[in-house]
C-alpha cells in the first residue's frame, strides 16, 4: 500500500536521473541506463527555474509572515476584545467562508488590473496576506487561554498590543506554527492565482513555471521530472522536520466541525 | 466605575486599530469580489473597454442553452461522485490500519500524507508520465496481459484518469482527519467488544464507523467542496480535453474568462457553480447530518 503512494515519487526520480531521454518509453530499461545529473544541471541553468524558485520564496515567505502576524492580531483582538460590531463583522467573515474560492477569481483579477499590478510582486502577493480561516484558527486558540491573562496584564500596565504580544504570542507557539506551517504548503503549491495574474516567463512561480515547462519540453522527460523533484524537496523538508504540527493542525481542523 | 468606561474605550480603540488593515484586505480581496462578481455576471464585460455593455441576464440566459457548460457541469457530477466516496471510505480505511499497533507507523503515515503536501502541479506532470501511452501504468498492466491505451488521450478514460490522481492525493490527507477521529473513540469500546467475540471486522462496522460520524461529515463537506472545483489537476494534465472530455465547470469558467476573454461570461457560470456546490452542502447538512442522535 504504501508502494502505491511512494511508488510515483520514486518512478520519478529515477527518471530524473537517467541519461537515456527515451527512458519513460522504455521502463524495463530503468536499471539498464546511465545516471547523469545533467537533467539537474540543464534545468537549473538553461530554464529561469532559479527566477521562478526566487519567486516563489519571495511570495510564500512574505505571505507567511503577514497570515501568522495578522490572523494572530484578529484573532486575538475577536477572542479577547469587546467592541462594536464585532458580532456583525465576524458573521460576515464566517458567511465569506461559506463561499467558494471560484468566484472571487475574476472579480479579484479586475481588481488587481485596475491597481496596475497585474505581472508584479505586489499582485501576486495582496490577495494571500491574510485568509478568513487562519483568524479562525488563531480565534479558536486564544479563546482556550485564560481570560485573567488580560486583567493580569492590564494591572501590569501593558496596553493591548504588548499584551497580544509579551503575553499572548509567546504562549502560542503551536498555533502559530500550524498557521505558518498551512499558508506556506498553500502559497508554495498555489497555481490558481499566479497562473492568471503573471503573463511572462520571469514573473511565474514554480507551479506556473513548471506547467509551462510540461508543453515546452514535451518529451523530456527526465529534465521535467528534475524540476518536479526540485519544486518538491523545500516543502518534503519542511513537512519531515514539522510534521508533528501539520498532523496536530488537520486534526484540530478536522475535529472541531 | 470610570476606570471600567475608559477600559471599554480603549479596547474598542485597539480593536478597530487591530482589525483595520486585516479588514481592509479581506474587504477588497473577499468581501467586495463577491458583490462585484455579481455585477460582472450582467455584463459583458470587456478588458480594454471605457464602458461596459449591459447585458442584464443575457448571460444566465445562454448557460442554459450552452451544451459545453452542461458537459462540463456533467463531468465534474461524475468526477465527484467518483471521487469523494472512494476517497472517503479509503482515507478511513488506512486511518484504522494506522490506528493499529503496527510496526513502521510513522514511516507509513508519512508515506501516505506526501502526496497531500506536493504541489499538485507536481502530482499531475508525474501522472501524466505515468499514463503515457509507453508509461509506468501500462508497462504494469501489459504484465497483466493488457492492452496499452494513452489514458489521459483517450475520451473514456481521461476523467478516470484525473480522478484516481485526485483519490491518490487527498486520500492521505484525510487520513489523518480520521485519525484524530479514532484517537478520541475509548478504547474500552473496542475491549468490550472484543470480550463479546466481535471481529476486527464487525469492530469496524459498528464502532468505528458511527463513532467518527462528525469527522466524516467534515471530510465530505471539503473533498465535496474540492471537487466540484477542480482546476490544476485538468490543467495540467489535458487542458479540458479530449474534446471537452475533461472540461470541468472551474476549468470552464478559467476558460472563458482568461481564454476568451468573456468575463462577463466567465463569472455568471462562476456564480451557477457557486449556487449549486451552496445547494449541495445545504442538502447534504440536512439529511447526513454530523450528529444524527
Amino acid at each position: 500500500m504504501a508502494m502505491v503512494y511512494l511508488g510515483p515519487f520514486i518512478f520519478s526520480v529515477i527518471v530524473s536521473f537517467s541519461d537515456n531521454k527515451n527512458l519513460i518509453n522504455q521502463p524495463g530499461q530503468i536499471v539498464n541506463s546511465g545516471w547523469t545529473l545533467r537533467n539537474y544541471i540543464y534545468i537549473w541553468k538553461d530554464l529561469p527555474f532559479a527566477t521562478w524558485l526566487f519567486n516563489s520564496v519571495v511570495i510564500t515567505a512574505c505571505q507567511t509572515v503577514t497570515n501568522v502576524f495578522f490572523s494572530a492580531l484578529a484573532g486575538f483582538t475577536f477572542a479577547k476584545l469587546e467592541f462594536r460590531g464585532k458580532n456583525l463583522i465576524f458573521g460576515a467573515m464566517l458567511a465569506s467562508l461559506m463561499i467558494p474560492g471560484i468566484i472571487l477569481i475574476i472579480p479579484k483579477f479586475l481588481i488587481i488590473n485596475e491597481f496596475r499590478m497585474i505581472n508584479s510582486y505586489p499582485g501576486l502577493i495582496l490577495p494571500g496576506m491574510i485568509t478568513v480561516v487562519n483568524i479562525f484558527l488563531m480565534k479558536q486558540f486564544f479563546e482556550t487561554m485564560p481570560k485573567d491573562l488580560v486583567q493580569a496584564a492590564l494591572i501590569d500596565g501593558c496596553n493591548y498590543f504588548q499584551m497580544f504580544w509579551k503575553v499572548f504570542i509567546p504562549n502560542s507557539k503551536p498555533a502559530l506554527a500550524a498557521v505558518a506551517i498551512y499558508t506556506f504548503q498553500g502559497t508554495w503549491n498555489e497555481f490558481m492565482w499566479p497562473l492568471i495574474a503573471t503573463n511572462t516567463s520571469e514573473m511565474f512561480t514554480l507551479p506556473v513555471g513548471m506547467a509551462s515547462l510540461r508543453y515546452e519540453l514535451l518529451t523530456d522527460w527526465p529534465a521535467i521530472m528534475a524540476g518536479t523533484i526540485l519544486v518538491s524537496i523545500p516543502t518534503l523538508i519542511i513537512f519531515i522536520i514539522f510534521q508533528r504540527y501539520f498532523v496536530q493542525g488537520v486534526a484540530s481542523t478536522g475535529g472541531k466541525e | 466605575m470610570k476606570r471600567n468606561s475608559s477600559t471599554k474605550k480603549e479596547q474598542q480603540f485597539w480593536a478597530y486599530t487591530f482589525l483595520f488593515f486585516p479588514l481592509m484586505l479581506l474587504a477588497i480581496f473577499v468581501f467586495i469580489p463577491i458583490l462585484f462578481s455579481l455585477v460582472i455576471s450582467f455584463f459583458d464585460w470587456e478588458l480594454m473597454a471605457s464602458q461596459q455593455n449591459f447585458l442584464g441576464i443575457n448571460n444566465f440566459i445562454e448557460i442554459f442553452g450552452d451544451k459545453i457548460f452542461y458537459k462540463a457541469m456533467l463531468n465534474t457530477v461524475l468526477y465527484t461522485i467518483g471521487v469523494v466516496p472512494i476517497q472517503t471510505m479509503l482515507a478511513l480505511f488506512l486511518a484504522f490500519v494506522m490506528n493499529q499497533k503496527i510496526r513502521g507507523r510513522t514511516f507509513f503515515r508519512t508515506a501516505f500524507y506526501i502526496p497531500a503536501v506536493t504541489s499538485s502541479v507536481v502530482t499531475s506532470i508525474i501522472f501524466v508520465a505515468i499514463y503515457s501511452k509507453e508509461g509506468l501504468l501500462n508497462s504494469i498492466l501489459g504484465i497483466f496481459g493488457f492492452a496499452a491505451n494513452d489514458w489521459l488521450t483517450n475520451p473514456h478514460t481521461a476523467l478516470i484518469s484525473i480522478m484516481m490522481l485526485n483519490i491518490w492525493t487527498t486520500s492521505g490527507y484525510f487520513m489523518v482527519s480520521f485519525l484524530a477521529g479514532l484517537q478520541n473513540i475509548p478504547n474500552s469500546l473496542y475491549e468490550a467488544a472484543k470480550l463479546e467475540g466481535a471481529t476486527k471486522r464487525q469492530q469496524f462496522w459498528h464502532i468505528t464507523v458511527p463513532m467518527v460520524r462528525p469527522v466524516t461529515y467534515f471530510v465530505v463537506v471539503m473533498s465535496l467542496i474540492g471537487c466540484f472545483q477542480v482546476f490544476d489537476q485538468v490543467f495540467v494534465m489535458s487542458d479540458g480535453g479530449p474534446n471537452n472530455a475533461t472540461t470541468t465547470m472551474s476549468y470552464y469558467v478559467y476558460q472563458n474568462a482568461f481564454r476568451y476573454f468573456r468575463l462577463g461570461y466567465g463569472a455568471a457560470t462562476a456564480i451557477v457553480l457557486a449556487g449549486i456546490i451552496m445547494i449541495v452542502t445545504v442538502i447534504q447538512k440536512k439529511y447526513f447530518p454530523p450528529n444524527p442522535y
